[in-house]
C-alpha cells in the first residue's frame, strides 16, 4: 500500500460514502471497506484494473474523468479521493471544482515537483527530472500538469478552497521532519484534505 | 460425442410448466392459461439463494446451454457464458432459462392453439410486452420455489427484462446484469424493426399472419427481416474483416458481363434462409413490437432516475465499443440514471470489433469481468 494512501485513511469517516477517482485495482477502496466500513465507488479506465477491482466486489464505473463528471450529482458523496492523478488530468483546476461539487470533502495527493531533487536535477543537468518516483521521459509521461506544494496552495487560495489538513511524505529514511518543516523543498508527496 | 463434458453442462432436457391462473396482460387482454418451456442447469442450493434467471433476446429461447442430444451439432445460444467454470458457473449457480410467452420454441405463442377457438392463435395472439414476460417469469419462479434470484441476466431485449424485474419485483433479485441494452429504443432502432416487419408483411405468403391456416410459411419476408437485423448486429469493421469485398462467384474483369456474388451477399442469404426455416413470423412481429414499446421510465414521468429509485439490487452494465444497435451511449444512460438514483452499479465498455453480436462471443476481457462480477454474486456481496 502506498504511503499516501495509509495517511488518507484517518480522514475517512467510518460508514461514509467514498468516490475514488482513478481507483486502480481497488486496493484502497477495499482497505477502506474493511477498516472504515465505507460504501465506495471507483472510477477507472484501465481494463485489467477494472477486472481486478470488480473481482474485489467493488462498484466500478469505466469512465474517463477528463471527459467530465457531470453524471455525479451535487454532494452525493462524503469524500471524493483522487490519489496521484492530479498531475495526469487535462484540467486539474476543473477536476478540483467537480470533486468539490460532488463531495462534501475531498482528498488529493500529488507528487511535489518542487522537491529539492527535481530542482537539483533541472539546475545541474538542465533536463527534465527522471527518477525512480517519476520514471518517465518528458515526451512519454502521463504526467502532464506538474505542480509544487506552493502552486497547489496558491490554486486553493485563488479558488477559495478551504484546506482542512495537509500532510507531507518525505524521503522515508531521512527527511520526514524536513518534509513537514519545508514541504515545498522536501515533500515527495503532498496530501491535502480540502473542502469548499 | 461432439462435446467435451468438462466445459459444458452436457445433455439437457427442456421442461414445461403449465399455468392455469389467468395472466392479465399490459394490452388489457387476459391469457387464461399458458405454458412456459424452460431448462435448468446446475443445482438449487438448500436455502434457494443461488438461482440465476436468463432472459433471452429477440430470437432467443430456453435452450441457452448444453446439448439436446449426443449428435447435436450446436450447443445452446449462450454456451460461451453458461457452464462449469464459465461466467455463469453452473458449479455454483442454479440457472433457469425459459422461452418467453409469444415465442415459437415451445412456450405458448402464435403457433399454439387458442383454447377458445380451437385454432392456432396466429396474428390474434395478444401483443405481449416486456412486463408481461417479467410477470410470467415471476410465476415460473414461484413454481420453482425461488423467492429471490441471485441475479437476473439478459443481453439486448433480455437486459430490458432484467431492468423491468428490478422495478416490478425489487425484492426478488439481488443483482441485475444488463448487457448491450437500453432504457428504450431510439427512433433509428424502431425504424430498423419496422423495415423487418414490412418485409414480412409484404410477403404474399404471410396473409396478414394467417399463413399457418394456409399451410404456408412466409420464408421470403422472414428471411429479409433477418437480413436487415443481421446487418445491424454486426459492425462495419466486423463485416469488412469477415467478408471485405471478396467474391463468391463471378469476376469483375473487363469484358465479363456475368453477375458477381459477393461473400457478404451469400452470407446474409444463408442467415436469412436458416432463420426463416426455424422461426415463426408472427413471433418475430410480436418480439420486435415488444422491443419498440419498451420504455423503462414511461410510467415514471419519463424519468429513469425516478424509475430506478424503486430498485433494490446491484447492477452490472456492459456495453461493446462497436455496437451501434445498442451503443455504449445507451448503456451510459442506464449507468448515469443508476448513479443519480444512488444505486450500486458497475459499468464496463468492452473493446470489441463484433458489434452487437459481441455479447454472445467469448471476448476475453468480457468473460473476465463478467466472471469477476458473478463471483461477487456467488459470494453474496
Amino acid at each position: 500500500m502506498r504511503q499516501d494512501l495509509t495517511h488518507i485513511q484517518r480522514w475517512i469517516e467510518p460508514g461514509s460514502r467514498v468516490l475514488d477517482l482513478g481507483c486502480g485495482d481497488g486496493e484502497f477502496l477495499s482497505l477502506l471497506r474493511e477498516q472504515r466500513q465505507i460504501v465506495g465507488t471507483g472510477l477507472e479506465i484501465d481494463a485489467a484494473n477494472i477486472t481486478a477491482a470488480v473481482g474485489r466486489g467493488l462498484n466500478i464505473i469505466e469512465q474517463n474523468m477528463d471527459a467530465g463528471l457531470e453524471n455525479f450529482p451535487d454532494q452525493s458523496f462524503d469524500t471524493v479521493v483522487m490519489a496521484h492523478a492530479l498531475q495526469a488530468v487535462h484540467y486539474p483546476d476543473k477536476i478540483l471544482d467537480e470533486m468539490l461539487r460532488i463531495g462534501r470533502q475531498c482528498i488529493v495527493t500529488f507528487p511535489n515537483f518542487g522537491h529539492w531533487r527535481c530542482r537539483w536535477h533541472l539546475w545541474q543537468q538542465g533536463r527534465m527530472p527522471v527518477s525512480e518516483f517519476m520514471p518517465y521521459s518528458w515526451y512519454n509521461t502521463p504526467n502532464i500538469h506538474f505542480c509544487t506544494v506552493n502552486d497547489f496552495e496558491a490554486l486553493c487560495e485563488e479558488k477559495g478552497i478551504q484546506i482542512i489538513a495537509r500532510d507531507f511524505v518525505g524521503n522515508t529514511s531521512r527527511e520526514p521532519l524536513l518534509a513537514s518543516a519545508w514541504p515545498n523543498l522536501f515533500a515527495l508527496t503532498a496530501i491535502y484534505h480540502i473542502t469548499r | 460425442m461432439p462435446f467435451d463434458s468438462v466445459n459444458t453442462v452436457g445433455l439437457v432436457h427442456p421442461e414445461v410448466a403449465q399455468f392455469d391462473e389467468p395472466l392479465q396482460l399490459a394490452c388489457g387482454r387476459t391469457l387464461s392459461s399458458y405454458e412456459l418451456v424452460y431448462e435448468t442447469y446446475g443445482t438449487l442450493n438448500d436455502d434457494r439463494s443461488n438461482a440465476v434467471l436468463i432472459c433471452h433476446a429477440l430470437s432467443g429461447h430456453h435452450h441457452a446451454a448444453g446439448y439436446h442430444s449426443e449428435d447435436d451439432r450446436k450447443p445452446g445460444w449462450w454456451e460461451q457464458c453458461i457452464g462449469p467454470g464459465k461466467p455463469i458457473d453452473t458449479n455454483r449457480f442454479f440457472v433457469v432459462s425459459l422461452n418467453n410467452l409469444g415465442g415459437c420454441n415451445g412456450s405458448t405463442g402464435p403457433t399454439s392453439i387458442n383454447p377458445e377457438t380451437g385454432k392456432v392463435w396466429g396474428p390474434d395472439f395478444p401483443p405481449v410486452r416486456v412486463r408481461d414476460w417479467v410477470n410470467s417469469q415471476a410465476r415460473l419462479a414461484d413454481r420453482l420455489g425461488i423467492d429471490c434470484w441471485a441475479a437476473i441476466v439478459g443481453g439486448s431485449l433480455g437486459g430490458m427484462q432484467a431492468m423491468r424485474w428490478a422495478l416490478e419485483y425489487p425484492d426478488r433479485l439481488r443483482h441485475c446484469v444488463v448487457i448491450a441494452s437500453a432504457l428504450r429504443l431510439s427512433a433509428q432502432n424502431i425504424a430498423f424493426n419496422e423495415v423487418a416487419r414490412q418485409a414480412i408483411e409484404s410477403d404474399p405468403a404471410f396473409a396478414d399472419g394467417h399463413y399457418q391456416e394456409n399451410n404456408e410459411v412466409p420464408t421470403r419476408g422472414l428471411g429479409l427481416a433477418r437480413m436487415v437485423g443481421h446487418i445491424t448486429y454486426l459492425s462495419d469493421d466486423a463485416m469488412a474483416s469477415k467478408f471485405g469485398r471478396d467474391l463468391r462467384s463471378g469476376t469483375l474483369e473487363l469484358g465479363d458481363e456475368d453477375q458477381v456474388e459477393f461473400q457478404v451477399q451469400s452470407y446474409l442469404r444463408y442467415q436469412g434462409n436458416q432463420f426463416s426455416g426455424n422461426f415463426d413470423a408472427n413471433t418475430y412481429m410480436l418480439m420486435t413490437r415488444a422491443l419498440d414499446y419498451f420504455d423503462l421510465a414511461r410510467e415514471y414521468d419519463d424519468d429513469a432516475v425516478k424509475a430506478f429509485r424503486k430498485a433494490n439490487c446491484s447492477f452490472l452494465v456492459v456495453s461493446f465499443t462497436t455496437d451501434w444497435r445498442f451503443s455504449p451511449a445507451r448503456s451510459r444512460e442506464i449507468v448515469d440514471a443508476l448513479i443519480a438514483a444512488d444505486k450500486p452499479v458497475t459499468y464496463t465498455n468492452i473493446d470489441a470489433d463484433e458489434g452487437h453480436d459481441a455479447f454472445l462471443l467469448p471476448i476475453p476481457r468480457y468473460i473476465d469481468v463478467f466472471s469477476a462480477y458473478m463471483q461477487r454474486v456467488a459470494e453474496g456481496n
